[in-house]
């Protein structure tokens, strides 16, 4: 955390480089006496207005931006591999990967010829505008192209923070538990889009699709929900025709 | 944390509001914190201390004014308190309750010099 005004993003870094980003810290001068300011402003307020900007810019270009939410080791990254090479020389694609620690998200990406922005957030538990902001400034994603934002591996914090995507796109692993939908409601609620993936791997589990597919519509009734699987491929034209069918609205807009 | 993450940013736009309206020094922040904003307030007033440590709201009060979770019964149109999203309507026992109120997460006020 920066220490002076514990804004959080000290040990942000883009691609490994430190984030160069003024926060102005003087304080203005002292006008007088105790007194109350009223501000009836959301916490988020400032993350909000960051994130319409963000939205601003993708509109403008016709992009179509994705969240991408899950617990750590949902098989987000491959996921995205596979659908990137199903959506080569059809659509374009970029990549923006948050992290902690580490850029081999970025790597395995850009290995399937893919443009892709590592972010590190170092302490921080999620992305936010200002990050995706700046990353957007490197990245400088295509006219009418997808762009895919893997949020850092966590179903609490980043419900809260939009980044200016279309939707949030929650992925669920049957390696995890059926009842992830109750314990984490807030993320499904604000899920456009929920991915059960590892699917291949259900005949070695005693995971329950029925059930945690109603556990997720207990949260959400109208929840759309896909099954797919990285490694067999199952499932995934029925992700990429969602995909294009939000493309094409994000086109039109 | 989840909390300590929400402050930080409130902390920062307190500077900022600092520069604008020329305070130099803040005792105390009223928040107001609805049930199904996601924010814990057991979580809030444990990372109020840390977030604010080395600021100009170092050593301020944390007032949390707690607000209830509401909503409207698909089934039996009630108008419901609900304590989490996924609970059945109260009322009727059945139908999903479309979220209407509670969900806040905002400074009302800040007592500032």
């Amino acid at each position: 955390m920066c220490t002076t005004c514990g804004c959080g993003q000290a040990d942000l870094r883009l691609d490994g480089k430190a984030h160069a980003h003024s926060h102005g810290h003087g304080l203005g001068s002292d006008r007088g006496g105790r007194r109350r300011v009223s501000l009836e402003e959301s916490l988020l307020a400032k993350n909000d207005a960051l994130a319409a900007g963000n939205r601003r810019r993708f509109a403008e270009r016709g992009i179509l931006a994705l969240n991408l939410v899950s617990s750590p080791g949902s098989g987000k990254t491959t996921l995205l591999e596979q659908t990137i090479l199903r959506l080569q020389g059809r659509i374009p694609v970029s990549v923006i990967e948050g992290d902690q620690q580490t850029s081999q998200d970025a790597d395995r990406i850009r290995a399937t010829g893919a443009p892709a922005l590592q972010i590190n957030t170092g302490k921080g538990c999620h992305l936010d505008a200002h990050m995706v902001g700046h990353a957007l400034d490197h990245l400088d994603p295509t006219e009418g192209s997808v762009l895919m934002i893997e949020n850092v591996g966590n179903l609490v914090c980043p419900a809260a923070f939009d980044l200016g995507e279309a939707a949030k796109v929650v992925i669920l692993s049957v390696t995890e538990g059926e009842d992830k939908p109750l314990k984490y409601p807030d993320m499904f609620a604000a899920a456009g889009l929920m991915l059960l993936t590892k699917v291949d791997l259900l005949p070695h589990l005693r995971f329950d699709v029925a059930q945690c597919l109603a556990h997720a519509r207990r949260i959400r009734p109208d929840l759309q929900i896909l099954r797919v699987s990285a490694q067999t491929g199952e499932g995934l034209e029925a992700w990429i025709g969602w995909i294009e069918a939000r493309r094409a609205v994000a086109q039109k807009a | 944390m989840h909390e300590l993450s929400l402050l930080e940013g409130m902390v920062q736009g307190l500077e900022e509001e600092a520069r604008r309206q020329g305070f130099v020094r803040i005792h105390q922040v009223r928040l107001e914190v609805g049930r199904l904003s996601g924010a814990e307030p057991e979580a809030l007033r444990f990372a109020f201390g840390p977030a604010t440590e080395g600021t100009l709201a170092e050593g301020a009060e944390l007032v949390l004014l707690e607000a209830p979770g509401t909503g409207l019964c698909r089934a039996c149109g009630a108008e419901v308190e609900i304590g989490a999203r996924f609970d059945p309507c109260p009322a009727c026992g059945e139908g999903f309750v479309d979220v209407t109120g509670g969900t806040e997460l905002r400074i009302k006020d800040i007592d500032v010099e």
